[in-house]
């Protein structure tokens, strides 16, 4: 479905994705991990259109993308939930919603359906339909966000840092959700900082270090890969104080 | 448009609608009935600024120069082409928006406050024309023998014709404003004040929406224009310069900038301070502007309208809540 090969995406002369490439396959949940400065919002923003990569190809569903803007890319079947939520403050929960149906112009009954299906899903957001979605709590701002992206009816739903700022417990849910999400056969690609929660879940897995992919396998495989659990999941360190 | 806005709409237009009324039969104060046509020409402009400062998030510190494209296109066609008012109008509203369109497209493609220094700079060139072109615009000393506006082949003479058309005009705006803020490019407008990038990610092309909002505030400042040179019959330049540029700015800030009816109660207050309650401090008013900015930014930093709600009786508001805009 979605293909990166060889990206090179420079800020001014930062070289910050040196050649990076990953597969997404139809009905995937990939992840792809790193620690801060790696790469991975770059490379999100990339896919998405908000910047553009001075070498390398994008392709989804077969045709180049790397050259559109973001709203010539959203209508092709890519909704992004974006880092830190960026939910519409000031906006009601409904709005909100509306604003992910933003490409169906036409299609109110469409929109109007899909947001029946979103509130009816996450019962909480329907309890404050009317609120402004400023006053929500983080958990459900992110729920918000993702059934926001879900309004434009993606065929890639991108997710960046779902994880962050929320409380270990919400984000288990937020991640139950995303596995419910691969469960009802939506394709997802997944950035993530918390990588032992992004694999326990993801199929295939891609860890990015500096602005190349360092490592990728399956899933469960990186999990185990000694270099994943020494840099990211802190164990097999050197233990200076033996306990 | 929303309940409340209905309300709001429709007891504002009362208001307006007896004004003349109340004051005209009082001698000291009947002349506020021209005051007001300068008010409701300026609301105009307001209502324009504050659909790109309040919804697009963007600043324009050449509003009195679109107002003067406006007034001088008017002016000029139709003294020196004998052009029919009516028909001058809509030809300075296109040039305004071509204008607006040429200047918004590099402009607005940054991202950032680059349309307030493009405008700035166009402003000062927009007036340096004015007052050099002197064979067109008749330079410093002004434009003179302007015809009046007609309806129905009768002349509209009468200080209080004005008042209404002029505030036809404002209502008129209004309402369609109104109409785009409550449609789904509203909604993607203030979706692009709030968080530009989600807006991007949403698939909503912020930069041609800016754009659009640009020139739709450039071509009702411009039709302002029309209706300021038609009632005055003479124009020159000084009305149009960048000091201008700025009231209209303070006229939005003070009443409100996220509020259409905020960019109106500024302009009647602005005007009514200017022309009528701050001559005592002559040269140093625009000490009591900077004075006046400063408070309302620190302590009522949504405006003066913001205020309104809690002097009227809270029962039209309680329907939909106190907050604002809500579609």
């Amino acid at each position: 479905m979605l293909t990166v090969k060889s990206i090179h995406t420079y800020y001014g002369n930062i070289h910050a994705l040196k050649g990076v490439s990953l597969h997404v396959g139809n009905g995937e949940l990939v992840t792809l991990i790193g620690a801060n400065g790696a790469g991975k919002s770059t490379l999100v923003n990339t896919i998405c259109g908000l910047i553009q990569p001075r070498k390398g190809v994008i392709e989804f569903q077969g045709k180049p993308i790397q050259s559109l803007p973001p709203e010539s890319i959203v209508p092709k079947g890519i909704a992004l939930v974006p880092e830190g939520r960026q939910i519409f403050a000031t906006l009601t929960v409904e709005a909100n919603l509306q604003m992910g149906g933003y490409i169906h112009r036409h299609k109110r009954e469409q929109i109007q359906e899909d947001l029946h299906r979103m509130l009816e899903r996450f019962p909480i957001l329907n309890e404050r339909r009317q609120q402004l979605a400023g006053t929500l709590s983080g958990g459900e701002q992110q729920m918000l966000a993702i059934s926001r992206a879900l309004m434009s009816r993606p065929q890639l739903l991108v997710l960046d840092e779902p994880s962050m700022g929320l409380a270990p417990l919400i984000t288990k849910e937020i991640f139950k959700i995303i596995q419910e999400l691969r469960e009802e056969g939506r394709t997802i690609l997944l950035i993530e900082q918390n990588a032992r929660a992004a694999l326990n879940i993801a199929d295939r897995g891609y860890v990015l270090e500096t602005g190349k992919v360092v490592l990728q396998g399956e899933g469960t495989m990186l999990l185990q890969h000694q270099e994943v659990q020494r840099a990211y999941l802190g164990k097999g360190a050197k233990q200076i104080v033996d306990a | 448009m929303s309940k409340k806005d209905w309300w709001i709409f429709l007891v504002t237009a009362f208001l307006i609608g007896v004004f003349p009324l109340v004051v005209q039969p009082f001698r000291s104060v009947s002349h506020y009935v021209d005051v007001m046509v300068f008010a409701g020409i300026f609301a105009l402009v307001c209502i324009g600024l504050s659909m790109l400062m309040g919804y697009a998030g963007q600043i324009s510190i050449a509003q009195a120069a679109f107002f003067g494209i406006g007034a001088y296109s008017s002016g000029i066609l139709t003294v020196h082409f004998h052009m029919n008012p009516w028909a001058a109008m809509p030809v300075g509203a296109a040039l305004a928006g071509f204008v607006a369109w040429l200047l918004g497209i590099p402009a607005l493609r940054l991202k950032g406050h680059y349309l307030a220094m493009a405008t700035l700079g166009f402003g000062v060139i927009v007036n340096i024309i004015m007052n050099e072109e002197v064979k067109w615009t008749g330079g410093p000393s002004g434009l003179v023998g302007i015809p009046g506006l007609s309806i129905g082949g009768r002349e509209i003479f009468h200080e209080l014709a004005w008042y209404y058309l002029v505030w036809g005009f404002v209502f008129m705006g209004l309402l369609f404003c109104f109409h785009v803020l409550h449609s789904r490019v509203g909604r993607a407008l203030r979706a692009i004040h709030e968080e530009e990038a989600a807006a991007e990610a949403m698939g909503v092309p912020t930069a041609r929406y800016k754009v659009q909002v640009f020139v739709l505030s450039a071509i009702f400042a411009s039709i302002a224009g029309s209706l300021y040179t038609h009632y005055m019959a003479f124009i020159n330049p000084s009305s149009f310069n960048l000091e201008w540029s700025i009231q209209f700015l303070l006229m939005v800030m003070v009443g409100g900038m996220q509020s259409l009816w905020g960019a109106v109660l500024g302009a009647v207050l602005m005007t009514f301070m200017r022309n009528e309650w701050l001559h005592v401090f002559a040269d140093q008013e625009i000490i009591v502007y900077g004075a006046l900015l400063l408070i309302v930014a620190l302590f009522v930093p949504k405006g003066l309208v913001s205020l309104l709600p809690r002097l009227l009786p809270s029962r039209i508001f309680k329907s939909s809540g106190t907050r604002e805009d809500e579609s």
